[in-house]
């Protein structure tokens, strides 16, 4: 079997006691890239942050599988160490901890103790996947995203995804905030990455990002759910209409008229 | 005055300890003018820490050291303090109060350096030494503990540097009191005349778990015209040892100070380094860290006092609390009338790691002029639990995620301290305490 499995099954997830999603149904698999578009607000990041683990979100009903195993009973290292990746909407800001040490500590993080990445190859590593990013040398003795450009963030998560290599990878609007060229360059890179081990979801409002990355499935989230699904030609057409044909086809009142209701 | 605090040594025993060391008459008579105010001055008053109950009257007056041929006889968390493969030039190790160890390159010698202990200091330096001592830095009677520190002094350091010389090697001195029960009422004495520079970094360092005693440390630190201070210091008392740490600095016309101060200990401490910006476009950048464990209560203050036009000073302090430990920052920049065009910036940020640590952040900025800028900034908070979920999203455990950010909160002061080797030590003491 090529590549790992990831399996949402009726996921229900509370914010603060709001529920945002609201069954959730989504299996993606090592080869495969998807990508998930919707408006504002529909639960998109809510969804990517509760395959991490994120700690304010709770999973009130479903599951998620990876390979089987029950992610939910994973605390947030022990998914990535399963193979799950985030590169995240808002990155952190850390002070004081260079983007350089970080890297290798997460590279480590994977490895057995006294089996730690010999220096001089992590350097490597790191330099040729700077220079295939075109990032600025300087930035791996920077302290991780702090002062980064919105920009540089993004390219900074993808410098992460490259070096850790996970089995599936969730990309939320990894295209925000990015120039015409950064775009280019941070689609080549995950586009490296694309062979039948890789499954990615990639979170987008914007088909310019599909034009680089052809996805294989598209996806379309509404009001906590994924209410439409099918191939490229999706994204193009919503790239053109918008959303509104969808809740017409559905029957989908916005969220205000419903709580009005 | 309480029982606690009351004297345990008097005008005999200190004519006596005097005498035995052959000091010149203004010293005794200096310790005895010290030791009578002793009696009458009050104790300090730290702001927002009671230190009424800590132990300052108990401990043993005067303890010896033996001597070491070599640095290989040290313990081993001595020896950490230096780089195996490039020894110190400059080396002095107190053992105790007698020097253990001492070396100075011959190119400071040929230079007119002094780098040597107090009481040599006083023989053979005199007049330098009576010029400095406790005078325009800390004065015998700011309070009891700056007195009995006067009467007691029994350890230290002398350091000049004469005019335009500048010395690019550090000079490193290692305080080890060895005698759990020893009191080291230090005194370190830094003068870099006009146009000199020079880098100085001190270590303090006990293993009293149990045995209860006192440090209290005096450093005065001058900085003459256009002269230029590197004090690193990483102290690293014992739980037993209650200490006072003073240390002050006085900048000239053009002279610049910068501390880079670790403040490591286990047993209650006060702390306060303060910087008086007399000479115009005068500069002090006052950094600390500190991290408290257990029941450890400490009281840091920096502050910066500007009288010259056009100085610049900057406080930064970071701490982490963990366990119950309880940590006051006091940030003070003060800015006297005709010290225009002067800045006075601060920054005190306290990490609480556990529920019952405490951290308190006092910013105060006191300003007598008008054509100044200042500005200050402070928290009191605990990991943000949304760095350890980025940390911990790919691949990071909690436990080394907290450490990672815990190292970033300090990197700002660690990374500034002028020797690597200390600079080093000083990270892996921060790791034993927090881990
Ligand atoms: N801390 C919070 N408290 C309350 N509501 C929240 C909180 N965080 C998010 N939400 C709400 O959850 C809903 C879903 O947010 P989410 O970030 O998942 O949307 P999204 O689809 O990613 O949107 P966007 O396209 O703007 O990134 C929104 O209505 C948002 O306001
Ligand atoms: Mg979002």
């Amino acid at each position: 079997m090529a590549g790992s499995t990831l399996e949402i099954k009726n996921l229900h997830v509370s914010i603060e006691d709001k529920e945002i999603l609201k069954g959730v149904n989504l299996t993606i698999k090592g080869g495969e890239f998807h990508a998930v578009m919707g408006p504002n607000g529909t639960g998109k990041s809510t969804l990517a942050s509760a395959i991490m683990g994120h700690p304010k979100y709770e999973v009130t009903e479903g599951s998620i599988l990876l390979d089987g195993e029950d992610v939910l009973e994973m605390e947030v290292d022990e998914r990535a160490r399963a193979g799950l990746f985030l590169a995240m909407q808002y990155p952190s800001e850390i002070s004081g901890v260079t983007t350089s040490d970080f890297l290798r500590s997460s590279i480590n993080a994977r490895r057995a103790e006294g089996d730690e990445i010999p220096l001089m190859k992590f350097i490597k590593e790191m330099d040729e996947a700077l220079d295939y990013l075109e990032i600025d040398k300087n930035m791996a003795q920077r302290y991780l995203n702090e002062g980064f450009s919105g920009g540089e963030k993004k390219r900074n998560e993808i410098l992460q995804l490259m070096l850790l290599k996970p089995e599936i990878a969730i990309l939320d609007e990894i295209d925000s905030g990015l120039d015409i060229d950064a775009l280019k360059v941070v689609s080549k890179g995950i586009n490296k990455l694309r062979d039948e081990n890789f499954g990615c979801l990639i979170i987008t409002h914007y088909q310019r990002l599909l034009n680089y990355i052809t996805p294989d499935v598209v996806h379309v989230m509404m009001q906590g759910r994924v209410v439409k699904s099918g191939g490229p030609e999706l994204a193009q057409r919503l790239e053109a209409e918008g959303y509104d044909w969808i809740k017409e086809e559905l029957g989908i009142e916005d969220e205000t008229v419903e709580q009005n209701a | 005055m309480t029982v606690d605090t009351k004297l345990p040594y008097d005008q005999s025993y200190i004519e006596q300890f005097s005498t035995e060391r052959n000091e010149p008459a203004w010293m005794k008579d200096l310790r005895i003018q010290a030791l009578e105010k002793a009696d009458t001055l009050e104790m300090p008053k730290p702001d927002k820490t009671n230190i009424s109950k800590w132990n300052f009257g108990q401990f043993k007056h005067t303890a010896a050291g033996e001597t070491i041929s070599s640095l290989t006889d040290l313990p081993t968390e001595i020896q950490d303090f230096f780089d195996k493969d490039n020894l110190p030039e400059n080396l002095l190790i107190q053992r105790n109060q007698s020097v253990a160890y001492a070396t100075v390159s011959k190119d400071l010698k040929d230079k007119g350096v002094i780098f040597t202990d107090i009481f040599t200091a006083l023989k053979e330096h005199e007049e330098l030494v009576k010029r400095y001592y406790m005078k325009d830095a800390v004065s015998i009677d700011e309070h009891r503990l700056t007195a009995l520190h006067a009467a007691l002094m029994n350890g230290g350091i002398f350091v000049y540097v004469p005019k335009n010389v500048q010395i690019e090697v550090p000079l490193q001195v290692v305080f080890w009191q060895e005698d759990p029960e020893a009191s080291l009422f230090n005194h370190v004495l830094v003068v870099a005349d006009e146009n000199s520079s020079l880098t100085y970094v001190e270590n303090y360092i006990s293993n009293n778990e149990t045995e209860e005693t006192v440090a209290n440390i005096v450093t005065e630190v001058i900085a003459q015209n256009n002269a230029q201070i590197s004090f690193g210091a990483v102290d690293n008392f014992a739980a037993g040892t209650t200490s006072y740490v003073n240390r002050r600095g006085v900048a000239y016309r053009d002279a610049t100070i910068d501390w880079a101060l670790g403040q490591m200990n286990d047993g209650n401490t006060v702390f306060e380094n303060i910087t008086h910006l007399v000479g115009d476009n005068s500069t002090s950048n006052a950094k600390a860290v500190t991290v408290g464990r257990g029941k450890q209560n400490t009281n840091m203050t920096a502050k910066i006092v500007h009288f010259g036009k056009n100085s610049e000073g900057y406080i930064l302090q970071h701490g982490v609390m963990k366990d119950s430990a309880s940590n006051v920052f006091n940030g003070i920049g003060k800015i006297e009338h005709g010290a225009s065009k002067s800045n006075a910036e601060q920054e005190s940020r306290v990490l609480m790691l556990s529920e019952k640590a405490r951290g308190d952040a006092n910013p105060i900025l006191l300003i007598d002029e008008d054509d100044v800028t200042a500005g200050h900034a402070a928290s009191v908070g605990r990991v943000d639990p949304l760095q350890l979920y980025y940390l911990m999203s790919r691949g990071i455990t909690q436990q080394e995620a907290e450490r990672l950010v815990i190292h970033g909160f300090l990197a700002p002061v660690v990374n500034q301290l002028p020797i690597d080797s200390v600079k080093a030590q000083l990270t892996q003491m921060i790791e034993r305490k927090v881990n």
